[in-house]
């Protein structure tokens, strides 16, 4: 695999976006989300960004920061844990629950747009998918994601996408925060 | 988690996992139009109640059904039970048949490890849901869920439990669990309502209910059981009531942070005045109400995630 950026360390990392990167990503993405909604246009369904934990919902909160600074217009922001919904449960131990919290005026034909750092198999979207139903029936439903790594399982695309990263199902993205891991990167393992 | 069988050597880690796992599904279900999660879905439950209940058995099927397990109660009335057969039979049975979990409440002390041997080496899991004078540990479960939620915490918090402990096993479950995550017990009881080895408990003992009030932050009372006495533990129900029932003047004794609590069923003017039961300083609905979603999160740890073999 060609390097894109920085030096693999000993433990076989490689930076694929650095802090700054991850700061233009979600401003472009920022953007893209402004002009395919057509926020703020008066006909415009309102938008609410939803993300899915961890990673997804501080993203969330820092692309309506963003939509904020760019356009004026506040978009809610709300948090949705899908894993009582994963169908691979059974696969893992016991996950722990994750806090969900919608934003006040619920997601009833709402634009949402759901909201997380990497787009791998599908499944915890179809899981997310299935947990709106359960909370309303939002009038569409868009996804945003930072890193989208390829080897879909199900029939599901990004609306939103950050960076397209080519990867084996052997290596490991691991995308760091600020708000959760100190620093902001996205790194290759493996 | 493969069985709950026992507070008693259920570690801090696990019980505080289970009450923040209720604590979430508590939330994601609030003001929910569908109060319906497809997590446990082609799971099955059986609830094998070998002594009347209304509260567990209702709240253990809603929990299921809310996880969309399927949910099946055998009674021992109306069961082949009727007909002699032993418990191990009708476990193995239902194990046989198809439970994934079998939920449990026996008259004899000891019936849900008894039963877990019994299923070992089946994928089977056993909930105890009350056995004898034992254990019932989701009912301490819940009171410790309703106690985070109105104190902010257990660490270093006092709570009296108050009654008949002798007989109870929400109070033996309670001492283990609350003691675990960092409170203080004291036990307050009659001489004669105290079980024999009560003093190698991680406990305080007192006889005097008027003397503890002031210093606690919760009050637990207990139901006196009529059904597991046969003897005079105490002169008269109305004695009984004046020396270690929750008076509206006992009340007023509290600190005002404190929180009462009743595992029910309710023994009104007996041990606990109709007033204090129905004012907002006891939690008795809400524990009722959390009695749901901490059984959701022990199956929920019990059967969501891999298969565990013991």
């Amino acid at each position: 695999m060609p390097r894109t950026r920085g030096a693999a360390d000993p433990g076989g990392r490689r930076e694929l976006l650095s802090a700054g990167d991850v700061a233009r990503t979600v401003a472009r993405m920022a953007h893209q989300v402004i002009e395919k909604t057509t926020l703020g246009a008066p006909d415009a369904a309102p938008v609410v960004l939803i993300g899915i934990p961890t990673r997804g919902a501080p993203l969330a909160k820092r692309l309506a920061a963003r939509i904020a600074d760019f356009s004026g217009v506040q978009v809610p922001t709300g948090v949705l844990d899908v894993t009582l919904y994963r169908d691979d449960l059974r696969r893992h131990p016991n996950r722990p629950l994750e806090p969900t919290s919608l934003p006040e005026g619920g997601i009833e034909d709402k634009l949402v747009v759901l909201v997380d750092d990497v787009l791998y198999s599908g499944r915890t979207v179809r899981a997310a998918l299935d947990a709106l139903r359960d909370h309303g029936r939002p009038r569409s439903v868009q996804l945003a994601v930072l890193v989208d790594r390829g080897h879909r399982e199900l029939p599901i695309r990004a609306d939103y996408v950050g960076k397209n990263v080519p990867t084996a199902r052997s290596e490991g993205i691991e995308v760091l925060l600020e708000e959760l891991d100190g620093r902001d990167a996205v790194e290759l393992v493996g | 988690m493969k069985h709950l069988l026992s507070c008693d050597g259920l570690s801090r880690d696990t019980a505080t996992a289970v009450l923040d796992t209720a604590e979430a599904l508590k939330q994601t279900l609030l003001g929910r139009e569908v109060r319906k999660l497809p997590t446990l879905r082609g799971r099955t439950v059986i609830t094998m109640f070998y002594e009347n209940s209304t509260r567990t058995r209702v709240s253990f099927e809603i929990a299921g059904k809310w996880m969309s397990a399927d949910v099946i109660n055998v009674s021992s009335s109306g069961s082949s039970v009727s007909k002699g057969e032993s418990l191990r039979d009708t476990a193995l049975t239902l194990a046989a048949a198809g439970a994934d979990c079998v939920i449990v409440r026996h008259p004899a002390s000891g019936a849900a490890h008894r039963l877990a041997s019994w299923l070992s080496g089946t994928h089977t899991s056993v909930v105890n849901a009350g056995d004898g004078m034992h254990e019932h540990p989701t009912q301490a479960l819940l009171d410790a869920a309703t106690l985070r939620e109105r104190l902010g915490g257990l660490d270093g918090r006092r709570i009296a439990i108050v009654g008949d402990v002798l007989h109870s096993r929400v109070a033996r479950s309670n001492v283990h669990l609350l003691t675990t995550l960092g409170a203080e017990v004291v036990l307050v009881a009659p001489p004669t309502l105290l079980p024999a080895g009560v003093n190698s408990w991680p406990v305080t003992v007192s006889h005097e209910l008027d003397a503890e009030l002031s210093a606690v932050d919760a009050v637990m009372m207990l139901r006196v059981q009529a059904e597991r006495m046969h003897g005079g533990f105490f002169p008269s129900a109305r004695e009984y009531s004046i020396a270690y029932g929750l008076s509206e003047a006992r009340l007023r004794l509290l600190p005002d942070h404190a929180v009462v609590l009743h595992p029910g069923p309710m023994l009104r003017g007996m041990e606990i005045a109709s007033t204090v039961a129905d004012s907002p300083r006891a939690a008795i609905t809400d524990q009722v109400r959390n009695g749901v979603h901490v059984r959701m999160a022990v199956l929920y740890h019990l059967l969501a995630g891999e298969e565990e073999v013991a």
